[in-house]
């Protein structure tokens, strides 16, 4: 054989070879993209604690990641359900049919993200939901294509009840927002300070976007109760913060906030906030790890990073790690993989992908500083206790989720 | 072939090659497109026709939906007669809030709609059956006449148009009959036509009875299109978006309602990812439209043809 | 402790005394609104985000040029009202030959462009305004705590709607408005300047939006919605009222205020719609309004 024939040969084969494996890759991966939607609130009542945030955290994830995955680019796409139900899925089913998205996450407000699971789990794909606080998502409407990757109404109604009745808060009052939300939060918080001991002396409940909440408040103080519990969210909450400060509750009673992010603490400041004890996902000044995200984070978005941004930048790198150690962005191989690896990060301690789609993780328990123990921006909360993961969810056995084997 | 007839046929052919444009247009969008579209049509027909502001015409649109999906969900009612139990609560509903508003002209009527539709909102907020804040979710498509299979996009299509179609083919009717003349008559001046013999609150409740019905059709087959029927449907800005749509597309005139709700509807479609860019652009169109455009598109249109 | 329906006397009476308090806001509010209709004739959807802007006015002063609360108690109303004499030189003016309903849908879409634009600015959990150092600390009245920041709240408004209703049916320049509404040509024939008179009304209706959003803000978090939450309660009000009436205006205001902090202890849930229901009883018995008469 003469050498130009030989080289050509080596040459063809190289290029063969090549070519296999260069065609072979992005065919594990659907469409040769990897597309993420980050689907939140970017204009309403939620903006602030995810909104645009939640788009820099994903971006920051996948850059932090390489870019690509198995050979195939990542993308971020982003929009705003604005809150409506009815938007959010006509906007997601538009990404699953047409843009080809293979993971949503973020979907702040619960009645979006319950819509978008049921859709994401009919085409096969990825529903990973860290802004929202239903239980429904693992019990009810679980899905096999639905992770609850933050947090949820049983974490936050347990986590802060028991810790705070066990530390003698056992008399609490209730100042609720009249709709599903608000009531099911009181119900669950309800039921965790009755199961450890405590009593619940009354409730009032309020109309939502409730302006001055100080009625409300004059009557949670004239029961004297132990501990006002505050089961509402957003401007209702914030509201009800002000009134009580106004009152002067925080100093004689115990204000617990059961739904308050870090960016409503910075709106409302210290002076006013101070007291509050809460439960919540993620704290930036927590340890060295945190404070890495969150500088970083601050550096694009201006703000430190609450749960929800944190969450979305954890449950975005785990997916694309779980991608590819499965080899393929197929959802359920996907899930599959997660359920095996440890998916522990500095946002998700002794983390764990359970059969219902719920992730559990550690919690922390945390009271608002006073002015003056604030010795830096952003130098907002105390941790007061860590609830473990294996103690801060609803336990598997009590899962009305239809793919849990019992 | 006048130049209405050649708008009706080009509309009729882009109407029913809808589907064929899926990889340009979204079918779901195209769908809500049409049922804001008779939802903007209806309202027309007592804003442009009748001339009367309604500023709560959300609580027909939106309550129907709530019953279609109450009634496709749980009662198991196949789509056609669930739109149809939408319409009728909505011309009830339509009835018991325009015998109230009647009673006052002008600016009293808008503020008496608009205080009556939050009325329904706060209902609908309270009722069980509508589901609070997560509305009615999980709406079943359903079979037309128990036959075809409405969850396929391409099926509902064509439902949702021949709806539209319906519906426009009533408005249309309305307002060259009998009955619309004497409806704009009472628009121009309403006390001569009360001296012509004409009871003209009956025929203002019957137009507000009408309209509500078809704004009441429009909103129940939104549900089964998007599956979903929530307080954003009830809330008093869906009440403006409408009057945005009418006023844009050209009060008074046949086919702006429906240039104006594709338009409105295009704009929140491609804006949506510029947060308050969306309300702030909505804002200014509205202003403009007031100030200087006050015809508009399709009145401007016309009028420049008739130059 | 005496009992009236099973609810202690002391927390009726002090929730009767907040209602009050909020009642005030309705108060001057609804009087622009009505002070604005009875002599334009439009309805100024945009009164709620003026509120908003009066509200942010405080809120920015004190950031940006580190002005105490009573000096913008004082600023930012006159700055809202020169908005207002702009929009109504600017765009009003024009609308006034054509059929009133164009007034409303023109503040309407200027209501959607100014919360649009805050909303973009100012995200919207709202801005924390402090309560200022002269008011802090409440008041004990026996039955209750009243914080004095509440107390101040209503005398306040209450002196400035007693203002407004003396200057508008008691003087010369009031005599001029309202002859200015019935007949404008005649009174203009007289030498009135009736177009400056048309805007120095609309510049003091929203001024009066402004200075409520002022007063608010120590209240309730400042932020961009806080105005669109309040608008449609505030034009139940108006409506009931009788629209155009001044003392319907303030009356009813008033009067919701107590109804409402009634509603709030025997059934709270109801307390955001309570206004509406006694709306539509309203309008069945008097269609005109408690205190109003058709125009």
């Amino acid at each position: 054989m003469n050498r130009t024939l030989a080289r050509a040969t080596v040459l063809v084969g190289l290029v063969c070879v090549a070519a296999a494996d260069g065609l072979a890759q992005p065919a594990k991966v659907s469409d040769g993209v990897v597309r993420i939607g980050v689907l939140g609130d970017m204009t309403g009542l939620y903006s602030d604690l995810g909104g645009q945030g939640s788009v820099i955290a994903a971006q920051m994830a996948v850059d932090d990641f390489g870019g690509s995955v198995l050979g195939a680019p990542v993308e971020v796409i982003a929009a705003d359900h604005q809150n409506n139900a009815a938007t959010g899925a006509n906007r997601a089913q538009d990404w699953l049919q047409t843009q080809r998205v293979d993971m949503i996450t973020d979907l702040t407000n619960s009645a979006v993200a319950l819509a978008v699971s049921k859709l994401a789990a009919a085409r096969k794909r990825l529903a990973v939901v860290v802004g929202a606080a239903s239980t429904r998502l693992t019990n009810e409407d679980c899905t096999a294509y639905t992770i609850h990757y933050a947090y949820d109404t049983y974490a936050l109604a347990n986590g802060t009840a028991r810790t705070i009745v066990r530390q003698g808060g056992d008399s609490w009052f209730f100042v609720t927002v009249d709709y599903a939300f608000g009531l099911s939060l009181e119900k669950d918080t309800a039921a965790a300070v009755t199961a450890s001991g405590g009593k619940v002396l009354g409730r009032v409940r309020h109309p939502l976007n409730v302006g001055d909440a100080l009625p409300y408040l004059l009557q949670a103080k004239a029961s004297r109760p132990k501990v006002i519990g505050l089961a509402n969210a957003g401007g209702d909450s914030i509201n009800s913060i002000r009134a009580a400060a106004e009152l002067g509750l925080t100093g004689e009673h115990v204000v617990a906030g059961l739904l308050v992010f870090l960016t409503d603490v910075h709106s409302l400041g210290l002076q006013i906030a101070n007291g509050m004890i809460f439960t919540d996902g993620y704290y930036w000044d927590f340890d060295e790890e945190t404070r890495r995200f969150a500088k970083r984070f601050f550096a694009k978005a201006r703000k430190m990073p609450t749960m929800v941004h944190a969450g979305v930048y954890s449950a975005t790198t785990n997916y694309l790690k779980a991608v590819r150690e499965a080899g393929t962005d197929e959802a359920g191989a996907v899930v599959a993989q997660m359920r095996k690896m440890d998916l522990s990060d500095f946002f998700a301690r002794n983390a764990q992908l359970r059969e219902d789609g719920r992730l559990v993780k550690d919690m922390y328990l945390v009271q608002v500083k006073k002015p003056a123990e604030s010795k830096y921006p952003w130098d907002y909360y105390q941790i007061k206790a860590i609830i473990p993961a294996g103690e801060a969810f609803q336990p598997l056995a009590q899962s009305r989720c239809p793919l849990v084997k019992k | 072939m006048n130049n209405t007839q050649k708008v009706f046929i080009a509309l009729g052919v882009l109407g029913l090659a809808g589907p064929l444009l899926k990889d340009i247009v979204y079918p779901v969008f195209l769908m809500n497109v049409l049922c804001f579209a008779l939802f903007a049509c209806a309202f027309n027909l007592l804003l442009g026709f009748t001339g009367l502001l309604s500023f709560g015409h959300a609580a027909y649109f939106g309550f129907a939906a709530y019953v279609t999906g109450h009634a496709c969900k749980e009662w198991g009612l196949t789509p056609e007669l669930g739109v149809l139990a939408g319409t009728l609560v909505a011309a009830g509903l339509g009835f018991v809030i325009g015998s109230l508003a009647i009673r006052r002209a002008g600016i009293y009527l808008a503020m008496i709609t608009l205080a009556m539709s939050q009325l329904v909102f706060f209902v609908c907020l309270q009722a069980k059956f509508t589901g609070g804040e997560d509305g009615i979710q999980g709406i079943p498509r359903g079979k037309f006449l128990g036959l075809v299979d409405l969850t396929d996009n391409v099926s509902l299509y064509y439902f949702v148009f021949g709806v539209f179609v319906l519906g426009f083919a009533l408005i249309y009717r309305t307002i060259h009959s009998p009955f619309g003349q004497i409806l704009k008559s009472i628009r121009e001046n309403e006390p001569r036509a009360i001296s012509l013999g004409y009871d003209a609150d009956k025929f203002k409740l019957v137009a507000f009875v009408l309209s509500a019905a078809l704004s009441g059709m429009a909103g129940s087959t939104k549900s089964l299109v998007n599956q979903l029927a929530s307080l954003a449907d009830v809330h008093w800005h869906m009440s403006g978006e409408v009057v945005l749509m009418t006023l844009l597309g050209g009060m008074g005139t046949v086919f702006g309602p429906i240039v104006g709700a594709l338009t409105v509807k295009g704009l929140e479609h491609y804006l949506a990812e510029q947060g308050s860019w969306v309300t702030i652009v909505t804002g200014a169109i509205f202003v403009v439209c007031v100030l200087a455009f006050r015809r508009g598109i399709v009145g401007e249109l016309a009028a420049l043809f008739k130059r | 402790m005496s009992e009236v329906f099973g609810i202690p006397l002391q927390a009726l009476l002090s929730q009767l005394l907040i209602g009050l308090v909020n009642g005030s806001f309705y108060a001057m509010l609804s009087l622009g609104l009505a002070v604005i209709f009875g002599l334009l004739n439009i309805i100024n959807f945009s009164h709620g985000a003026l509120y908003m802007m009066g509200a942010y006015g405080a809120w920015m002063g004190l950031t940006y040029l580190g002005l105490n609360y009573w000096v913008c108690l004082l600023l930012a109303p006159l700055a809202v009202g020169l908005v207002g004499v702009v929009i109504e030189r600017t765009m009003l003016q024009r609308l006034y030959k054509l059929d009133h309903l164009y007034g409303l849908l023109l503040t309407f879409g200027l209501a959607l462009i100014i919360e649009g634009l805050y909303r973009q600015a100012y995200g919207v959990s709202g801005q924390p305004y402090p309560v200022p150092e002269l008011l802090k600390g409440a008041t004990n009245l026996g039955f209750m705590f009243l914080p004095n920041y509440r107390a101040w709240v209503l005398v306040a408004s209450l002196a400035v709607c007693f203002a407004t209703w003396y200057v508008i049916e008691r003087t010369k320049l009031g005599a001029y408005l309202r002859a200015g509404t019935e007949n404008p040509r005649l009174v203009q024939a007289f030498g009135v300047n009736v177009p400056l008179m048309v805007t120095l009304t609309y510049g003091f209706g929203v001024a009066l939006a402004g200075f409520a959003g002022v007063l608010a803000s120590p209240i309730i978090q400042v932020n961009p919605l806080m105005g669109s939450n309040l608008i449609i309660v505030v034009f139940a009000v108006v409506v009931i009222g009788g629209m155009g009436s001044i003392m319907g205006a303030i009356v009813t205001g008033l009067g919701l205020g107590l109804i409402e902090g009634l509603t709030k202890v025997f059934y709270p849930e109801l307390s955001a719609t309570v206004v509406f229901i006694i709306m539509a009883i309203v309008l069945l018995v008097r269609p005109a309004g408690l205190f109003g008469r058709e125009k």
